[in-house]
């Protein structure tokens, strides 16, 4: 099951380095060279050693000779070495590259229903440190997996062609420090995973408590909090400690496997010289591949490890990259030129999750021009209205339809082109003031935006910025104040003036003075316009041309505000509210 | 990160004897190719079999020993590891506990969770790691060397040159490569952050139709992180061959040399080999320090980090000393109060002074920054007033013992926080021995009864952060939280904000109705909810701009009646 699991992601992996094939082949032949070369070098360390015997019988002229072959050979491999390590660089980098730009275009065209429902710290986790993880563990199986079964191959080769017998001890005895590491890992595997599981306990009861620390002094729970801090982190403690020691006994488990490796050699290797099979470079050339051989095995469960962990980040990745997109829009769809502003809404059913009903039979017709206001406590559907209205959800029965067109029938972009949507959640891009602005007319003079801006009154406080149009602000908003960036997207809508207004109120958080310039530039946008308000305020109600109560997300009462105080029901109540305690 | 230290205290013999017993199985390794050497010269040249039977034997002697001697070093680095990190964290955590709100805000708590978690685990595998191999490389390397200098002099000079060359080549390397590194997560900062904009903005990007425009912005972020990564591949992929082309070029001089002095007589062909091997013992230390400095180098910037934390002085300060409680009839008093927050460049608070009778309810309002929560936060002594004294019962706030004030104090903040957990164990917060039928009773006056009723009772589940609860539930319970303290003062910090009007006013309803009668301060944007209280503070840029009731103020106070009818207008109604 989980292997198959792995395969499956191995391919999609290969899928994409594919496009790199020509170099991942020259990595294969550069990798086998440079090996090949690292070996040799040993052998004529060996060869010179044998000309030097002993007291006057030393071979200068043939030992200078395999000098040099060592400095060329080396210089050689040093420079493949060099260039291969590059080649492994960019398959990795642009890999990884190619993998990022694919799940970012597809968060692009995720439907919003994924995105509201899994947290951004996950998708971006994904993105970030899933990907650097595959990364690192690519690179990895590239420098380490190629060479090192390349080494493997290739000592065995060179040692076969100095002694079989030798050899055949080194290859009996090198499959022990395996036996050893997975041993090893086999035990500590579980207390591996009580450990992460306590870690994972200790960083959520730290998040809670320390991000909430003016809560736990007003409360006076310090020591409460500290004590059951401490019990967690003793716990940790214990568990920590049999993880790391058990599994640090691998290295030193693996190295003595490699010495007594090594014993065996310089046994059957001197006896065997002792009866002449073999000379005493030969010997040397022998300890240095015994020790070249066995270091792929040993580094070979790291990196396996380290790859299982990659393709669990892959697969992770491969999952966002897969998710079923938003219905594309169709090749007939229709693009909405001259919108009037007239929108329909037939028997609308909609739920954010099968189980729990939401809007249910729902009808709304809106004339050119109206003003819709939408009231309700909390949780009433209010936000639901506008995602559908958007097209960020689709209904699941009944049908919105734009100036007699079915919405589902136009295309995503005209449709929304035709929508200004001011929310209560300020959101500004990090960029220049000028940048935000022009978000939705990109070719905006400066004129138009100055003029946008004055309507919306941002003109007075973006001049005195620092820098005026041309400050810089971050993702949110920075030194701007909430009210601020409320008239910075009321600016972005002015702008471009589309013919139907969705604008949400704002609630807290907002000065008066503020608001009350807010609300005018509301009122100049919707001169002439169909709009849809998230009301708060008396005054915007009361004005309204229809008024649409929401409660548990079906209108339960529709009219005007004096037709609805004589209905005496729901939105009387929630009126007298405001006046009587 | 040398404070940080002390913290070995208890874990001093552990802290020496894992070091110890790595130089023991180190000092093995470096006797190996003496042993070789041996069974070379002696043993193949005389033909003397049982002579190299012993040696090898030696060698798995040696092999077992170190083997005992590394698995003993492992043990003692990880006790003395995690028992320091364990100690560093109860430090720190306890630490935290003691800051006062303008430390808290200085720092950042989302720094805090941060320096607790990742830079305690970093600093833990580095601590490991210098434990077991910081000694061990550098005494490998000068070993090598001092036992090549006790074969041949001459010889052993080939090493004298190229140890310091090759260092020069692996840490000129590394040094090279940590600033770019940070660059690289410079760039990486920039496509996470491009990320994260477009899922919190998905609705305004999708709105706009700019998706296009984003993808081709993120593509351009990728790409200048993928060029910064090949080109610090590049340098840091230059360490191996390099040092690889001067070990050979140290390993032909050495075997010309060595060939040199066999000639002469004066040292063996063995001995040719043994040097050959401690060259190659050199190269793998060199590589393996180069590699752990780059961890040690994390961690001791986590460790340094972490240190930072801990040399913050924590502002609450306990006065020792009980003053002596006045029967006044004045509960809260302010008198000429300023207050200007750390590295704030003005006064958030300036000449505030009123006075509260026990039992009123006091209204305050104003528009955001006009410093309302800044008040409030001066009567449980959150921050200390920079001029000027807050009295509770005619004692002022500095003086008066922490545990006694928040006692007497319950305050709902504005962000309504609640923890993982039973709804028992959230209200309990407020009184740890309350019975089902109290809270039962504080959460009906907060209007949350019905709400957990629905959900299942006090045993109701809540998650962290309170994700299965809307605004408005979670901040009925933390009302609910405060009450079951019976405080004497009540502050309800903008606490209302997410309640429909008409669950606002059914709460003050029921807040009045209480039968201890505390003294309550209500913050609020929304007139409708302070519009009855006993006397109305209305605050303007940090000053008091009116007070009085609501009568009164609607005649006397600009600000006031500007709030009011934005929010009143009933033109064309």
């Amino acid at each position: 099951m989980n292997k198959k699991y792995n395969t499956g992601t191995l391919k999609k992996v290969f899928n994409y380095i594919k496009r790199y094939r020509i170099l991942l082949f020259l990595t294969i032949i550069l990798a086998a060279v440079t090996v090949a070369l690292t070996l040799y070098i040993p052998i004529l360390a060996g060869r010179a050693v044998d000309f030097i015997v002993g007291k006057n019988n030393v071979n200068f002229e043939a030992v200078l000779d395999i000098l040099l072959k060592i400095g060329i050979i080396s210089s050689i491999t040093a420079l493949l070495q060099w260039v291969m390590n590059n080649i492994n660089n960019k398959i990795t980098f642009h890999t990884t590259r190619d993998i990022r730009d694919e799940a970012f275009k597809k968060i692009q065209i995720l439907p919003l229903k994924y995105l509201d429902k899994h947290t951004h710290g996950d998708i971006v986790n994904r993105l970030i440190s899933d990907v650097d993880q595959f990364a690192e563990g690519l690179l990895m199986g590239f420098t380490q997996l190629f060479t090192g079964a390349a080494t493997i191959v290739g000592t065995f080769l060179f040692m076969l062609s100095i002694n079989w017998v030798i050899t055949a001890v080194v290859v009996i005895l090198t499959p022990m420090s395996l036996l050893v590491a997975s041993f090893i890992a086999k035990r500590t595997y579980n207390m591996f995973k009580l450990q992460s599981e306590i870690r994972a306990e200790q960083t959520s009861f730290i998040n809670e408590m320390i991000s909430n620390q003016k809560v736990v002094q007003a409360f006076s729970r310090e020591t409460k909090t500290q004590k059951e801090f401490d019990e967690i982190n003793e716990d940790l403690e214990k568990s920590s400690l049999r993880a790391i020691f058990y599994s640090s006994i691998t290295n030193p488990g693996t190295r003595f496997i490699n010495s007594v490796i090594y014993a065996g050699v310089g046994l059957t290797g001197a006896l065997a010289a002792v009866s002449g099979g073999i000379s005493v470079g030969g010997l040397t050339s022998f300890l240095s591949y015994a020790n070249q051989y066995t270091k792929p095995f040993n580094e070979i469960s790291g990196v396996i490890t380290e790859l299982q962990n990659a393709l669990a980040c892959a697969a992770r990745i491969f999952e966002l990259i897969e998710e079923k997109p938003q219905i594309p829009d169709s090749d007939d769809a229709i693009v909405l030129d001259k919108v009037s502003g007239k929108i329909d809404l037939e028997n609308v059913e909609f739920s954010y999750t099968k189980d729990r009903k939401l809007i249910e039979n729902l009808n709304l017709n809106v004339e050119p021009g109206q003003r819709v206001a939408i009231v309700g406590p909390t949780g009433s559907g209010k936000t639901t209205l506008i995602n559908l209205l958007m097209r960020f959800y689709d209904v699941n029965d009944g049908s919105i339809e734009m100036d007699g067109f079915d919405i589902r029938n136009i295309t995503r972009k005209s449709l929304r082109r035709s929508f200004g949507m001011v929310l209560q959640e300020t959101w500004l891009k990090s960029g220049t003031i000028r940048e935000n602005i022009v978000m939705g007319k990109p070719d905006a003079t400066e004129k138009e935006i100055t003029e946008a801006a004055k309507l919306s009154h941002a003109h007075s406080f973006i001049k005195r910025l620092l820098k005026g149009y041309d400050t810089v602000i971050n993702e949110d908003g920075g030194s701007l104040s909430q009210g601020e960036k409320q008239l910075l997207c009321i600016t972005r809508v002015m702008l471009t003036l589309p013919p139907v207004l969705i604008l949400d109120e704002a609630t807290s958080s907002i000065d008066t003075r503020t608001e009350l310039k807010i609300q005018e530039a509301f009122a100049k946008m919707m001169k002439g316009r169909t709009s849809f308000i998230v009301a708060h305020r008396l005054s915007t109600i009361v004005e309204a041309d229809t008024i649409l109560v929401l409660k548990d997300g079906s209108i339960i009462e529709q009219g005007k505000h004096n037709e609805l105080l004589k209905q005496n029901g729901f939105y009387a109540k929630l009126y007298n509210s405001q006046f009587n305690i | 990160m040398t404070k940080l230290f002390v913290y070995f205290k208890d874990y001093t013999k552990e802290s020496i004897l894992g070091p110890l017993f790595k130089l023991l199985e180190a000092t093995l390794e470096l006797f190996v190719p003496l042993v070789i050497a041996a069974i070379i010269d002696t043993g193949i040249k005389n033909g003397d079999k049982s002579f190299i039977f012993r040696m090898c034997l030696v060698l798995i002697v040696f092999g077992v020993v170190g083997l005992v001697f590394s698995i003993t070093a492992q043990y003692y680095a990880a006790t003395a590891a995690v028992g320091f990190t364990k100690k560093l964290k109860q430090k720190l955590f306890s630490h935290i506990q003691s800051f006062s709100f303008t430390e808290l805000d200085t720092i950042g708590t989302s720094t805090l969770i941060t320096r607790m978690t990742s830079d305690m685990n970093q600093l833990q595998t580095g601590v490991n790691l210098s434990l077991r191999l910081l000694l061990r490389s550098p005494f490998v390397v000068f070993g090598a060397m001092i036992m090549a200098f006790t074969i041949n002099v001459k010889a052993a000079l080939v090493f004298l040159a190229a140890i310091p060359i090759l260092s020069v080549v692996v840490f000129g390397i590394m040094i090279w490569c940590i600033p770019l590194y940070r660059k690289v997560q410079e760039k990486l900062d920039k496509v996470l952050g491009i990320t994260r904009e477009n899922l919190t903005g998905v609705r305004v990007i999708r709105a706009f139709s700019i998706e296009e425009n984003e993808i081709k912005d993120f593509k351009e972020k990728n790409e200048e992180l993928t060029k910064m990564q090949k080109h610090v591949g590049r340098i840091s992929s230059l360490m191996n061959p390099v040092t690889y082309v001067i070990i050979n070029l140290a390993v032909i001089a050495l075997v010309y040399t060595g060939a040199i002095k066999v000639e002469a007589g004066i040292i063996t062909q063995g001995a040719v080999v043994a040097l050959y091997n401690y060259m190659s013992q050199i190269l793998v230390e060199l590589i393996k320090l180069a590699n752990l400095i780059i961890n040690i180098t994390k961690s001791v910037a986590c460790g340094n980090r972490i240190q930072a934390v801990l040399e913050v002085e924590p502002g609450i300060k306990e006065s020792g000393k009980t003053p002596e409680m006045i029967n006044t009839d004045i509960i809260v008093e302010f008198k000429d109060v300023y207050l200007r927050y750390k590295n704030a460049g003005d006064d958030s608070l300036s000449d505030i002074s009123f006075k509260v009778k026990r039992g009123e309810t006091i209204g305050i309002i104003g528009g955001t920054g006009s410093g309302k929560s800044s008040l409030v936060n001066l009567i449980p002594g959150f921050y200390d007033a920079t001029h000027g004294a807050v009295l509770i019962d005619g004692i002022n706030v500095k003086e008066y013992p922490v545990e006694q004030l928040r006692k007497k104090i319950a305050v709902v903040p504005q962000k309504a926080v609640v923890f993982k957990g039973t709804v028992r164990d959230n209200i309990r917060w407020g009184n740890n021995n309350a019975s089902d039928e109290e809270i039962y009773e504080a959460l009906a006056i907060a209007q949350a009864k019905e709400m957990i009723e629905s959900k299942g009772g006090l045993d109701f589940e809540i998650e962290q952060g309170g994700r299965n609860l809307s605004g408005g539930q979670k901040q009925r319970l933390t009302i609910a939280r405060a009450l079951i303290k019976k405080p004497e003062i009540l502050i309800l910090d903008d606490s209302a904000s997410a309640l429909d009007y008409a669950t606002d006013a059914a709460l003050r309803k029921s807040i009045r109705e209480m039968q201890h009668k505390p003294t309550v301060f209500v913050v609020s944007q929304r007139t409708s909810s302070i519009q009855y209280a006993d006397n109305i503070i209305v605050m303007d840029d940090g000053k008091i701009a009116g007070t009085g009731k609501h009568e009164v103020l609607m005649q006397s106070c600009q600000v006031y009646r500007e709030t009011y009818d934005s929010q009143f207008k009933k033109e064309g109604a």
